[in-house]
């Protein structure tokens, strides 16, 4: 290895910490270092406060179950196209094979497959829900997502039910090849078949949000939320600056930046997200998809 | 990548060097025959007969990382060229009508075998000059709001909408994000998968990732021999997965993006024949293979109703997928 690349390497390192925002736990299990302030954090204290920093803000990501838990009216969820898996198409070997990347994930993660789907209330309102996980080979797209987001907004429709969406992708999962480009369009479709039977989706981009979700169903909603600092967008940071061969501002793609340019609706902190959601809910109550 | 020279004005990949040599040597028989008043012409007829079948073998097991090379090739037909050789009376239509003309993607109406069509397209560059005007076909927001004007122009008046593919994506820069790319490839998806007229998309280059499916949910996906259609392009795969971009090569093998790879699985319906060595070689035949092909396809489309033409588009991209369900 020569000096040059080992000051690349240090680079790019540093450079996954910082945009992967992993939760650093300390080793006794008990606290977490803030990724953006750097306090300390007693578990139980950023539990308490929905996994948000209560010196800074900063949101951490949390996994579907988590978000679920979070936003639903407590013990109303009832989880659908649990039994959906993803295959492996191709053959597909990168540095592993996606079989065994699968088998990791699923060992590590359940069932979820990238995407926790069901039916659950959000203050007193029921709902078709999916809540995907970027824990899950970072909440990629494949057949499977793609099936299950498809069911959902289709058992939204068939129960005259609103849809909501959380979103946390890093945008198609490249192992199954062209197949998962094609679920941008399989949902897509259902959504304008949902929208054509008067349905309300509503749709909160979490972080991150970016490639073949957010340039699909993560957009297409009626009415768009995100979280303080998410970043969305449709390529990533680092290919745009290759591509432009300048940086960015650091604002950018933030969900802050997008509001300004009006790509959002509004940015909600978590503490605030299940009354949002529980308002919108109310205020499109009585409109065709909301009674059955 | 492997790489490629250029001789002669003329681009050269490596795995066509066999070719050359022979081509070489017919060049150095030419000028020998000239030179010396002698007649090598039975010579040269054999050495031309070797170039072709030199040409037929290993076009024949072209690895999909070579035809991504073929894809790209700077002189392959372009959007344009074929319009005007498929098409009469092409009228090109511009604008987003919110600000802008992006002319990576090109649009408007045209005659096909008698009929009146709206044709869109992903527009390369045909020299430097022209790649730079059409931003080496990486369309911004505005290009996918002008493809999307076009369609629901078709959808008014009723007229089949042809798309031809080939860009390397979605352009990625800051302005592009900022002013929506994301939202504006989703919105084509959702209003291409009601659109109630015929829509046939043909991939004759490059159809990488969102930025080719942006203009690409259609009733019939037909591409050319030596296209691709992928998830992301080969180099942006190995640079995420490897964490190296050479492995390109191994990249666009595992990822199955050849035309034979789509139409086995069930997302292309139907490979173009290219002339011998690429559509570069003969655009005309090109072209002509390409009409050949559509005809049918805009045809048999044309016979059904919006209702038929619409449900069938749902049910086609509802079966798209490979999963299981455990019970």
């Amino acid at each position: 290895m020569t000096l040059r690349d080992w000051f690349a390497d240090r680079a790019r390192s540093r450079q996954l910490v910082d945009s992967d925002r992993i939760r650093r736990e300390m080793p006794d299990g008990l606290w977490t270092k803030c990724n953006h302030c750097s306090a300390p954090l007693y578990n139980k204290d950023l539990e308490a406060n929905l996994q948000v920093c209560p010196k800074c803000g900063y949101h951490f990501r949390v996994s579907a179950w988590t978000r679920i838990g979070q936003l639903v009216d407590e013990g109303t969820f009832s989880q659908t196209h649990a039994s959906i898996r993803s295959t492996d198409p191709l053959g597909f070997v990168d540095t592993k094979p996606y079989k065994v990347r699968l088998e990791e994930s699923y060992d590590r993660l359940g069932d979820g497959d990238g995407v926790i789907t069901g039916a659950a209330d959000i203050e007193g309102t029921t709902i078709q829900l999916a809540v995907m996980d970027f824990a899950f080979m970072g909440g990629s797209m494949g057949s499977a997502v793609g099936e299950k987001i498809t069911r959902t907004i289709e058992d939204a429709h068939e129960a005259h039910r609103p849809l909501i969406i959380v979103t946390a992708s890093g945008g198609a999962r490249m192992q199954e090849g062209t197949l998962s480009l094609m679920q941008m369009a399989k949902t897509s479709s259902a959504l304008a078949q949902f929208a054509e039977g008067g349905g309300l989706y509503l749709a909160i981009l979490a972080d991150p949000t970016t490639g073949g979700v957010s340039a699909s169903f993560a957009t297409l909603a009626d009415i768009l939320i995100s979280e303080p600092a998410a970043v969305i967008g449709f390529a990533g940071r680092r290919v745009i600056e290759q591509t432009i061969r300048q940086k960015a501002p650091p604002e950018f793609q933030t969900a802050e930046w997008l509001l300004k340019y009006g790509a959002l609706d509004m940015i909600v902190p978590r503490s605030s997200l299940r009354p949002m959601l529980g308002q919108l809910l109310r205020m499109h109550a009585g409109q065709p998809a909301t009674v059955a | 990548m492997e790489s490629s020279r250029l001789t002669s004005r003329k681009l050269v990949f490596d795995f066509e060097r066999p070719i050359v040599e022979i081509e070489d040597e017919i060049e150095e028989f030419k000028r020998l025959a000239a030179q010396n008043e002698v007649n090598l012409d039975d010579e040269i007829a054999r050495l031309t007969e070797r170039v072709t079948a030199a040409r037929q073998t290993i076009y024949r097991q072209l690895k999909p990382v070579q035809r991504v090379q073929v894809a790209r090739h700077p002189s392959r037909p372009s959007a344009l060229d074929y319009i005007q050789n498929i098409c009469e009376g092409f009228v090109e239509l511009h604008g987003d009508r919110q600000g802008y003309d992006d002319r990576a993607i090109v649009g408007g109406l045209a005659s096909f075998e008698g009929r009146t069509i709206v044709v869109v397209a992903n527009q390369k560059g045909r020299d430097t000059k022209d790649n730079i005007m059409r931003n080496f076909g990486m369309a911004h927001p505005e290009g996918y709001r002008k493809a999307l004007r076009l369609f629901r122009h078709a959808g008014k008046f009723g007229l089949p909408v042809l798309t031809l593919i080939d860009t390397p994506g979605a352009y990625p820069g800051i302005e592009a994000e900022q002013r929506g790319q994301s939202a504006a490839i989703a919105l084509n998806l959702f209003e291409m998968s009601r659109l109630p007229v015929p829509i046939v998309s043909v991939v004759i280059g490059e159809g990488s990732s969102g930025g080719a499916m942006g203009i690409g949910v259609s009733d019939r996906i037909l591409m050319l021999e030596h296209s691709y259609y992928a998830v992301i392009s080969p180099e942006g795969c190995a640079a995420i997965l490897w964490k190296d971009p050479s492995k390109a090569k191994m990249a666009a093998e595992a990822m199955g993006i050849t035309a034979e790879d789509l139409l086995r699985l069930g997302i292309a319906d139907e490979i173009i024949p290219e002339p011998l060595g690429g559509a570069h070689q003969d655009p005309l035949a090109a072209a002509h293979n390409l009409k050949a092909a559509l005809g049918p396809h805009l045809a048999e489309l044309s016979r059904l109703g919006a209702y038929e033409l619409v449900e069938r588009r749902a049910a086609k991209y509802r079966a798209m997928g490979r999963f299981i369900e455990e019970f």
